[in-house]
């Protein structure tokens, strides 16, 4: 057993300690379990967002982008920035409705509003259908980290077991309070790591940052820059809108706005979450210094930029450190996700099937949904082949279609129907999955508009689809709407 | 403050727009190509906006936060 193995193994130990003992002197009810009693302060709140950014996407997504595509990575900058803005705006409006009406989940928020039990169907079921794929990229980062790191003594699948079992036992116990004490943990070691390598990579290979960028440039002129068609500006600037305009609307991160004590938390996050983002910067540093330096990692293998340049470079214990670093990033979202998608899964559609449970047993079910969740994104993750990739790539794209139906309802006058978010949404996402799955772009389907208007994010399409039914069928709706909102009264 | 906030759509119109004129490689900003450095000093100012929105919102001034 080598240096790197025993750090990534005390590491996993001490999350689940960390988990576990987060439960101390709690009475795990469900908003406990959930969200944490909304008891959290500025720190935790700061933290299971920046779990939010730091997953084993950016981790090594983002150093893998920088390697295999260059300018385009640095939309990942963008969204975030532009998503905390409405942070500031949306979040303590989103808080403060939660708190008043006690929900739990996202689901909640669009029955609560929408008075409709099974607009909360809908949206359970596209958060998890998003959430799953978001999981599993998470499950197999982490294999992928840890039969690197270890120098391949432990296998990729067997690493996705241990840490499955690690989230899966923490979660079950200690609820959000684990994945809050876990990502503490996890966001010193990874501010460590990433700004190590990406300070010292950059030195260590070219003599400094700019140097570093100098030869790239002179390698692949206009490479750290956007190309003129494709990932073009038009492409840039689509997609850090969209991606800014689902950023909370992941069932997960939606959760984790209840958790906080007060609303003021969010404002105050608002300011210090842009730049602290910049420290991705010094993930891209590392991806961009492999380029000249790990040749011929191509398609799906640039994401092993930022592994295969370190162990090239350092000792085993380093890569230790790294490796523990990274299992943390898969671990905090996985165990957001497991329990988002267990809450919803009890609460917003078996409580609605089968109404006469208690809240007692809602609980219940919530933690026992945990392994069986689990469970089936192991079997995607072994199994899942290409349609996963496909999944992955509708993941964000269908969170996002849930943005117009909220951000109306956040409204004092809400034209939009309950009819409306149905339909919205629905085709929304029926525009998203044909659109995904038949491989279009905006090109493809409209060859006669401008090039810079073909290199649209093709999820604009979904959302003007989605907003058009929105506004008819409210319209549309609007007279049988009141009628219902007297007569109908929601959980 | 209800003029203030408006203050926030500055980063969207400078990330969003700008990108059409800022993407080139050169000249460096900070020792980084031009694009990236120009989304950095969006994000800074995005925080001096923030800060600004915040100390002004009379909100923020009652109760605590820890």
């Amino acid at each position: 057993m080598n240096a790197a193995l025993i750090i990534i193994f005390a590491v996993m130990i001490m999350s689940i300690f960390l988990g576990i003992r987060a439960k101390k002197g709690k009475d795990m009810d469900l908003e406990q379990w959930s969200v944490g009693g909304r008891g959290f302060g500025t720190i935790f709140v700061f933290l299971l967002m920046a779990g939010e950014i730091y997953t084993t996407f950016t981790f090594l997504g983002g150093s893998g982008w920088a390697y295999g595509k260059g300018g385009p990575t640095y939309y990942i900058i963008g969204y975030g920035c532009l998503a905390y803005i409405m942070s500031y705006f949306l979040l303590p409006k989103i808080w403060k409705y939660a708190k008043e009406n006690r929900l739990l989940s996202q689901s909640d928020f669009f029955v609560s509003k929408y008075k409709s039990p099974y607009l909360g169907i809908l949206v359970s079921l596209v958060g998890v259908v998003a959430m799953i794929p978001y999981f599993v990229l998470q499950l197999k980062g982490l294999g992928i980290i840890v039969s690197e790191s270890s120098y391949g003594t432990i296998s990729p699948t067997v690493a996705i077991w241990i840490g499955l079992a690690v989230v899966t036992i923490y979660v079950m116990v200690s609820g959000i309070h684990g994945s809050a004490w876990t990502a503490v943990a996890k966001d010193i070691l990874i501010l460590v790591v990433v700004l190590f390598l990406g300070i010292y990579l950059p030195i260590h290979y070219y003599g400094g940052i700019q140097p570093m960028f100098e030869a790239v440039e002179a390698a692949k002129p206009g490479f750290l820059a956007l190309p003129d068609s494709g990932m073009s500006p038009s492409w840039f600037v689509t997609t850090v809108l969209l991606t800014a305009l689902g950023f909370y609307m992941w069932p997960h991160t939606f959760g984790s706005i209840y958790s906080a004590q007060n609303e003021k938390v969010f404002r105050k996050n608002a300011i210090f979450m842009p730049i602290y983002q910049l420290v991705l910067l010094f993930v891209f540093f590392v991806g961009f210094a492999a380029i000249l330096q790990v040749k011929g990692l191509t398609g799906a293998d640039a994401d092993l930029a930022l592994l295969r340049l370190s162990i090239q470079t350092f000792d085993p214990w380093v890569i230790g450190v790294i490796g523990a670093a990274g299992i943390l990033t898969a671990l905090v979202p996985g165990s957001m996700i497991l329990m988002a998608a267990s809450t919803i899964l009890a609460k917003n559609v078996y409580k609605v099937i089968k109404p006469d449970l208690s809240d007692a047993q809602v609980t219940r079910t919530a933690r026992y949904l945990v392994p069986v969740v689990a469970l089936i994104a192991v079997f995607f993750t072994f199994k899942g082949g290409n349609t996963l990739v496909a999944l992955l790539l509708m993941g964000y794209s269908l969170v996002t279609q849930l943005f117009p139906t909220l951000v109306f309802s956040l409204m004092k006058n809400n034209f939009v129907t309950k009819a409306g978010a149905f339909a919205g949404i629905g085709t929304g996402v029926a525009t998203v999955t044909y659109i995904t799955i038949t491989g279009k772009t905006v090109g493809s389907i409209f060859p006669f508009l401008p090039q810079a208007i073909q290199d649209f994010n093709v999820g604009i399409i979904a959302m003007i689809v989605n907003l058009i039914v929105l506004f008819v069928v409210s319209a549309v709706t609007k007279s049988t709407a009141v009628v219902n909102t007297k007569t109908e009264k929601a959980l | 403050m209800s003029l203030i906030k408006w203050l926030a759509l500055i980063p969207f119109i400078g990330l969003l727009g700008g990108t059409y004129f800022a993407n080139k490689v050169t000249p460096y900003i900070f020792g980084m190509p031009f694009l990236l450095g120009y989304c950095v000093i969006w994000v800074v100012i995005t925080t001096v906006i923030m800060v600004i929105i915040y100390k002004l919102d009379p909100r923020n001034k009652e109760g605590d936060v820890q």
